[in-house]
């Protein structure tokens, strides 16, 4: 990415899904190590089911994980 | 304290259902020395019980022994010393009842046919996905400049991804010519056009028939978004596939690629792009379902016609493939 692309990052929050999380950020695995990123967005897995941790696979889907009602803001 | 005997604590005995359970019991009962006799021509009894017994599964004298021969690995279920365990006499009675046993189960009980597909047809299903997949992504790309605002957006962030962000290395229809080139297939477009039946011509017109007319844009972006929610999952058993067949990961490269993509794609679709271009332009949004069930259902026919044809043994292809001999296809009218 270009310096000119770098947005703050955003992390949202999809409905019986992952968390979508977009802009400048780094992601690190348990031992502190960094993730290469290969993509501007990225799904983080939330339901605990994927086989490609930390990222979502779709996996939530075939689980019924469910996020009950939205966030109280 | 006092000691504690945990096995009479807690087991109960239970009675003999016959000669051999019978023969088992009283020995198991006695202590284990140097010649014992009790078991001596246990082996042989039972084989003879074998031949005599109609269903292995419902003989109780059978069923109940090979419960105590178990037993004696589990421990707590008959007294009697540990030794038991591995004698040749119990290990071989044991062998003798099992064997009976699941030769029976393999006889009696229903299985379905397992899911195993040989590599030539594999290779026919990239051969197919190849009309399409070299131009992944492109059918979608026409309804950019026909979508405004949020769903255009959505859409323009998934067609960058597909299109690998600018990195030519990362194009899903580069990482498509990739996985054919590691099948030895041609991948150069339109290689296999003469080998594919009229339905998965029909599935790839589909799309283009959405993208090229401004009206259909909205069956364009159900089409789009029925497509990435229902395909991170098959794209993991895509690559597993492969790999069970013995393909390195030039060839899964795509389908690992699409797991971690497609459940990206699969929540900006179905909420940013089609959820937002129903909420803007509501009068779409038929044409958004109609063309969520199109994609599906044309992927399905394609599906129902390679899996038909495999299951008679038949390629799925019209011809076998041009320059390609290990596609050993059967030649379909």
């Amino acid at each position: 990415m270009s310096p000119a692309d770098v947005q703050p990052a955003t992390i949202t929050a999809c409905p019986d899904g992952p968390l979508l999380v977009r802009g400048d950020f780094e992601l690190r695995s348990e031992d502190n190590a960094v993730i290469p990123r290969t993509r501007r967005t990225l799904a983080l897995c939330r339901c605990g089911a994927s086989a490609i941790k930390p990222f979502c696979d779709g996996t939530h889907k075939l689980v019924g994980f469910t996020t009950g009602p939205p966030d109280q803001t | 304290m006092l000691p504690i005997d945990t096995n009479t604590l807690t087991r109960a005995s239970f009675c003999a259902r016959g000669p051999l359970s019978d023969l088992l019991l009283t020995a198991l009962d006695g202590p284990l020395t140097p010649g014992q006799a009790l078991l001596t021509d246990f082996e042989t009894a039972v084989a003879a019980a074998i031949d005599c017994s109609g269903f292995v599964m419902v003989d109780d004298d059978l069923q109940l022994t090979l419960f105590v021969l178990y037993g004696l690995h589990y421990g707590g279920v008959v007294p009697g010393d540990e030794k038991w365990e591995w004698h040749p006499s119990t290990i071989a009675a044991r062998i003798l009842i099992e064997n009976a046993l699941e030769a029976q189960l393999r006889h009696s009980v229903a299985q379905p046919p397992l899911p195993a597909p040989t590599r030539e047809q594999a290779i026919e299903f990239v051969a197919h996905r190849s009309v399409y997949t070299l131009k992944e992504a492109d059918p979608h790309s026409w309804a950019i400049p026909r979508l405004t605002g949020r769903a255009k957006a959505a859409l323009i962030e998934i067609q960058a991804d597909e299109y690998g962000g600018g990195d030519v290395e990362r194009m899903h229809s580069v990482l498509f010519a990739s996985t054919m080139r590691g099948l030895g297939l041609d991948d150069r477009y339109a290689a296999y056009v003469d080998s594919v039946p009229a339905i998965t011509l029909a599935s790839f017109n589909t799309m283009s028939m959405f993208g090229l007319n401004r009206r259909l844009r909205g069956a364009l972006v159900g089409h789009l978004a029925a497509f990435e929610m229902t395909s991170a999952i098959p794209s993991r058993l895509y690559a597993d596939g492969f790999q069970r067949l013995g393909f390195e990961s030039d060839v899964t490269r795509y389908f690992d690629e699409h797991v971690e993509a497609d459940a990206v794609h699969e929540q900006i679709a179905g909420r940013d792009l089609a959820g937002s271009l129903a909420e803007d332009d509501p009068a779409l949004l038929g044409d958004i379902m109609f063309g969520a069930s199109v994609c599906l259902t044309m992927d399905g026919l394609v599906a129902d016609h390679m899996l038909g044809r495999w299951k008679d043994d038949l390629s799925s292809l019209r011809f076998p493939a041009v320059g390609v001999a290990h596609l050993s296809a059967v030649a379909a009218p």
